[in-house]
């Protein structure tokens, strides 16, 4: 009920002067309230949008390109926009392939890291590496290609890579000429830039496992180690894996870095040295010089491709992520490395 | 070994028996405590390990861009090709304008998205709005490029500061939006309650007390977000384009560090190559700035 609305015929009861402005107050504060709901609401709805435009803009300019190919562009491995054949098989092979390794490289050290900055480091050591960490998932992509270019590449020509090939040379994938700009040499800034989020997640998971899980270890009389064989990682396990898939997820899209690394050669091979090319960086060498409309409709169709893939292994990450606590009381992980809990 | 173990059975063979037991049990324990000792030194050399690439950065920068880094690199253009000299300037300014379109488009839509996810409409709604945010930041920088090149650039007819400062912004929105959510869901729900006590409007209790309380939160999204699209390159390539005089309006192509970097980079000279580093050196301290400002804001609000 209102408060102010009285029988206006009670002399007594007429509204004063200052209750008269409180009740206009409360009908344009209602007007106000109203208008700042739909404001609210527009603007989560352009959100919505956006994802739509993506989508839109993005299947619009492959419309050709969907519509002459078909699932033959995503098996076929010619790409040649001069005699205007165009398969994204070596794109994508190259895209799995680098993601892949780096996660290969990457899951197990953030893991360990994170381990060590919750349970094992010294507590001296632990907010001075933790803060190493923040800064390097701060460091620009290009900034890391930069490095990777003129440092990176040419230790692994001189040095690193000679020396694989001669302990592992027997493998397959160790063996043909050494360029230096290669597919490992990407994969290897692919895991250095996503080392950083994997392991401020695998932090924030590791934080929320319950104190009591641990306490019941130790009290068992249980070293630190079997503290977190016993009671941690198996609670964490598939939010660690999660978070492990979300790594995988910024892997595919690394773009700058990849491209100034991985020697941009669109063929499949199976050597780890040879030059290599991934979706990202297709588009950044060929977007702007693209001419004609098959080759334009084509690499749309490769950035199409690009998120979709990113979509499934995002989407799957979260489910993993979300899934965690099976029979304890869930607490919902934050799905940003959020800086604020701590 | 065990006090308890041999003061309650008097026999002497179990007493021996328990003694041995004993040694067992003491082998295996210095054998657990040496693998424990070993997964504490392989973890922190894996921290080690995993911070030593910034290092490595750092020192390249340092020792190769810091040469490079004068007055002239900071305050002059780019000289034409072939010549050596000039500087950034104009890619420095472009940075900052950038950053500054996108923040002015991208944080009212990230804020207001966030209270909506948090405080308004339809639950299902709000669930596949928080998705979708979800599934926008997952979208690779370079594809925004793409977007915004075939919806803006195509229909302006020309690369554009505008265009850049867009893409840019399109990034910023989703991130914006979760954490300005994150950090209002923080807020003690007591609060809102109180407010709602009061007679407050929905509106008033959102924007004085929910947003109020969680504005130091709010305020480090956004200059997350700020430092996050400062660095990058590739939805500017096909937006920003880059340019290597002043841009005298948004609606030309305007020049941006990053990409700037990145194209000397790639070219064939070695003095471009060193102004290339000294840009990455810029670029970084304004980066680390950013993320430092944002670590003390978050680090007075829980002492």
């Amino acid at each position: 009920m209102n408060p102010f609305r009285r029988d206006p015929s009670s002399d007594a009861l007429r509204p004063s002067a200052r209750t008269r402005s409180l009740t206009r107050s409360v009908g344009i504060g209602r007007i106000l309230d109203r208008g700042f709901g739909i404001l609210v609401t527009a603007a989560g709805i352009s959100v919505l949008a956006l994802a739509a435009l993506v989508g839109w803009e993005l299947y619009r300019g492959a419309e050709k390109a969907i519509g002459r190919y078909g699932a033959g562009f995503l098996v076929s491995s010619h790409w040649d926009p001069v005699t205007g054949r165009f398969g994204a098989l070596p794109f994508l092979y190259g895209t799995l392939v680098s993601s892949a390794i780096a996660l290969l490289l990457a899951f197990p050290l953030s893991v360990a890291t994170a381990l060590s900055l919750t349970e094992f480091a010294p507590i001296w050591l632990r907010r001075p590496v933790l803060t190493l960490v923040d800064l390097m998932s701060a460091v620009p992509s290009v900034v890391w290609g930069l490095w990777a270019m003129f440092e990176m590449v040419p230790w692994l020509r001189q040095t690193g890579f000679p020396f694989l090939q001669r302990v592992f040379g027997w493998l397959p994938f160790f063996q043909g000429p050494i360029y230096g700009v290669s597919l490992l040499a990407g994969a290897l800034v692919i895991a250095m830039m996503i080392t950083p989020i994997v392991t401020s997640l695998a932090i924030e998971i590791l934080r929320s496992v319950p104190p009591t899980l641990r306490e019941a270890v130790w009290a068992l009389g249980a070293t630190r180690w079997e503290v977190m064989c016993v009671g941690v990682l198996p609670y964490a396990r598939s939010a660690l894996v999660g978070a492990g898939v979300l790594g995988l997820g910024r892997a595919l899209g690394e773009t700058m870095a990849v491209t100034m690394v991985i020697g941009n050669r669109p063929d499949i091979l199976l050597s780890l040295f040879a030059p290599g090319y991934t979706l990202a960086s297709v588009l950044v060498n060929e977007f702007a010089e693209a001419t004609s409309e098959e080759h334009l409709s084509a690499l749309f169709e490769i950035g199409l491709t690009l998120v979709v893939v990113t979509f499934v292994i995002n989407f799957l990450a979260r489910l993993l992520i979300h899934n965690v606590p099976l029979f304890f009381a869930p607490r919902p992980l934050p799905t940003q490395p959020m800086e604020m809990h701590r | 070994m065990s006090p308890l173990s041999n003061s309650s059975d008097p026999k002497p063979e179990s007493r021996r028996e328990a003694a041995n037991e004993d040694r067992a049990a003491s082998r295996r324990f210095r054998i657990r405590k040496v693998v424990d000792r070993f997964f504490q030194i392989l973890s922190v050399l894996s921290a080690i390990v995993v911070i030593s690439p910034l290092l490595f950065v750092f020192v390249f920068l340092l020792s190769s861009g810091s040469s490079a880094l004068t007055w002239d690199f900071l305050t002059q253009l780019p000289k034409p090709v072939g010549e050596t000299g000039g500087g950034m300037a104009n890619a420095i300014v472009g940075s900052c304008i950038l950053v500054a379109v996108a923040t002015l488009v991208g944080t009212p839509i990230g804020v207001l998205g966030g209270i909506c996810v948090c405080e308004y409409g339809d639950p299902r709604l709000r669930l596949f709005i928080r998705f979708i945010a979800d599934v926008l930041n997952g979208v690779p920088s370079i594809i925004w490029g793409i977007v915004v090149y075939s919806w803006v650039v195509l229909r302006m007819k020309t690369f554009s500061g505008l265009a850049g400062g867009l893409a840019l912004s399109f990034i910023m929105i989703p991130l914006i939006l979760r954490t300005t959510e994150d950090v209002i869901r923080l807020v003690p729900s007591v609060y809102r309650e109180a407010g709602l006590a009061l007679g407050l409007r929905r509106s008033q209790v959102i924007l004085h007390i929910m947003l109020a309380t969680a504005a130091r939160g709010v305020l480090t999204g956004i200059l997350l977000a700020a430092a996050r699209v400062a660095g990058e390159t590739a939805p500017l390539l096909f937006t920003a384009f880059g340019n290597r005089v002043w841009a005298a309006h948004l609606q030309e192509p305007i020049a941006a560090l990053p990409l700037q970097i990145f194209v000397y980079a790639i070219a064939p000279y070695p003095d471009w190559h060193r102004q290339a580093w000294a840009g990455a050196l810029v670029l970084l301290a304004l980066v680390f700035c950013m993320s430092i400002v944002v670590r003390a804001l978050t680090r007075q609000k829980s002492p």
